[in-house]
């Protein structure tokens, strides 16, 4: 069973399509990323996923479980990491995963066990009494995929979970999605090329909410006759753009 | 379970903020104590303890839409409610966590109203035992505003309109500040139409042991907390659907 299949999965605005007719299957333990140009369809699709919308038509399953039919279910199986950080201001970092773990149904004992893990493989020891409001970007980034992954999710999603850091704060950050990889099915939506590059198993690319390219960076490289992978993501988002 | 998980993080929200506190609590209390001396300095029936007090503890519940529509407004606005969107919380679960905190706060901010004014002069009657769970169906009214106006408005549109345009209407148009009669017209109709008026009228019946003219006015405050309350909760179960 894959981890995620979507059947031609629409969602229209009134005469905008935002997600238009997109069929794509992401095997479990994989690390794909969806790639686009601003507006091409990535956090519509993202919201469907996670249940946030429903669609126009089509549907998706994740590990076998309809987002249309049960939703509910659906959302027990997923982590998600915003594209805005998305901690409760005034909450410690202890107390921001305590209150994930509680809406996630854990008891007591077991969201203790998980904090405390989660506090040592992601290095938050030193903040964990911290307000979360008072941390850096970098810091509120780390907490953000921890929150996101302490309900031990099948499908992990990290939309745009690097953006506005510097680049030692990205690499760090590089290296906490590297050591989750495995245990979860990670989509990862990014602007950061080179990020989608290094991490990914597999990268999709949708243009003006439809599906453009799917495949290995040396896959599309191949496909695009290009040796760059921004070169091949230039060519495909720009093609039939400037006929 | 998860409802009160999050009605603690609600909690921390709220009284780790100390501007919420002082609004909350310490407002009302300055009030009460400006206005105490007024009275003794120039004696007006109005301004008498046993008339101000249901009065400035109706005004002080009025910060309780403050409390409640600025951290709902923030939560849309930090993503964080996205975020718990796509856990297996329930529509339930949101509307009892941003409500639970409220009602606690909303006996405390009555008993230390009366309990300053009691030190004021305030008779030490068992009435106040009455009245005071009187007031506690007036929170409702503001809880339903609070939701209410955090569901819809951006954090800044929350905050000036819960915050100022509110608690402003609710002063001016409860008869505390000044006699409605002595307006009349337009005003005093339109002050008797809504129910700030009627839960004070309510309060300064119930504080003198007049229990038979809480009616009609316990009516049009209870009328109005089950209607705010239940469009709020209609309007936060449709925007759960489309973020």
């Amino acid at each position: 069973m894959n981890a995620i299949d979507i059947q031609s999965i629409s969602k229209y605005y009134g005469e905008k399509h935002a997600v238009d007719n997109v069929s794509l299957s992401v095997a479990q333990g994989e690390l794909v990323s969806l790639l686009g140009v601003n507006g091409a369809g990535k956090s519509t699709l993202i919201n469907l996923l996670t249940g946030l919308i429903t669609p126009t038509a089509g549907d998706a399953l994740i590990h076998g479980k309809s987002i249309v039919k049960d939703p509910h279910q659906v959302k027990s199986l997923l982590g998600v990491s915003p594209q805005e950080t998305a901690i409760a201001p005034n909450l410690t970092v202890r107390e921001n995963l305590e209150l994930m773990a509680g809406v996630h149904g854990f008891d007591r004992k077991k969201t203790k066990s998980k904090t405390d893990e989660l506090i040592a493989n992601f290095n938050l020891s030193t903040v964990e009494k911290q307000k979360s409001k008072t941390l850096s970007g970098g810091w509120k980034r780390r907490l953000s995929i921890a929150m996101a992954i302490i309900s031990e999710p099948k499908v992990l999603f990290l939309d745009e979970p690097t953006l506005g850091l510097d680049i030692l704060a990205r690499r760090e950050l590089w290296q906490v999605i590297e050591k989750i990889r495995g245990t979860a099915t990670i989509v990862l939506t990014t602007h950061y090329l080179e990020e989608a590059d290094a991490l990914s198993d597999r990268i999709f690319i949708l243009k003006n909410g439809r599906l453009e390219a799917a495949g290995t960076s040396d896959e599309l490289k191949q496909q695009t006759g290009t040796t760059k992978f921004e070169d091949a993501f230039i060519k495909l988002v720009m093609d039939g753009e400037k006929a | 379970m998860r409802a009160m998980v999050f009605a603690k993080r609600n909690t921390l929200e709220i009284i780790r903020d100390p501007l919420s506190l002082f609004f909350g609590l310490g407002f009302p209390v300055i009030l009460l104590v400006l206005l105490s001396i007024i009275n003794k300095n120039i004696p007006v029936d109005l301004f008498s303890v046993s008339n101000l007090t249901p009065g400035i503890a109706v005004f002080g519940l009025s910060f309780l839409s403050l409390f409640s529509a600025q951290l709902i407004a923030k939560d849309r606005t930090t993503a964080l409610l996205s975020r718990l969107f796509t856990t297996p919380m329930t529509a339930m679960d949101f509307i009892l966590g941003y409500t639970l905190p409220l009602l606690p706060m909303a006996l405390l901010q009555s008993v230390v109203c009366f309990l300053c004014a009691i030190i004021l002069g305030l008779k030490m009657t068992w009435s106040i035992v009455p009245t005071i769970l009187l007031l506690f169906v007036v929170s409702l009214i503001f809880i339903g505003l609070g939701l209410l106006i955090g569901s819809t408005l951006s954090e800044k549109a929350a905050t000036a309109i819960s915050g100022a345009l509110l608690t402003n209407l609710c002063g001016w148009l409860s008869g505390t500040w000044f006699d409605l009669e002595l307006v009349g017209g337009a005003f005093r109709d339109i002050a008797y139409a809504l129910p700030f008026v009627h839960a004070v009228e309510m309060g300064k019946a119930a504080l003198a042991g007049n229990y038979q003219d809480i009616w009609p006015h316990l009516g049009v405050v209870a009328g109005y907390g089950i209607v705010l309350l239940a469009i709020a909760v209609t309007l936060f179960h449709k925007k759960m659907k489309s973020i």
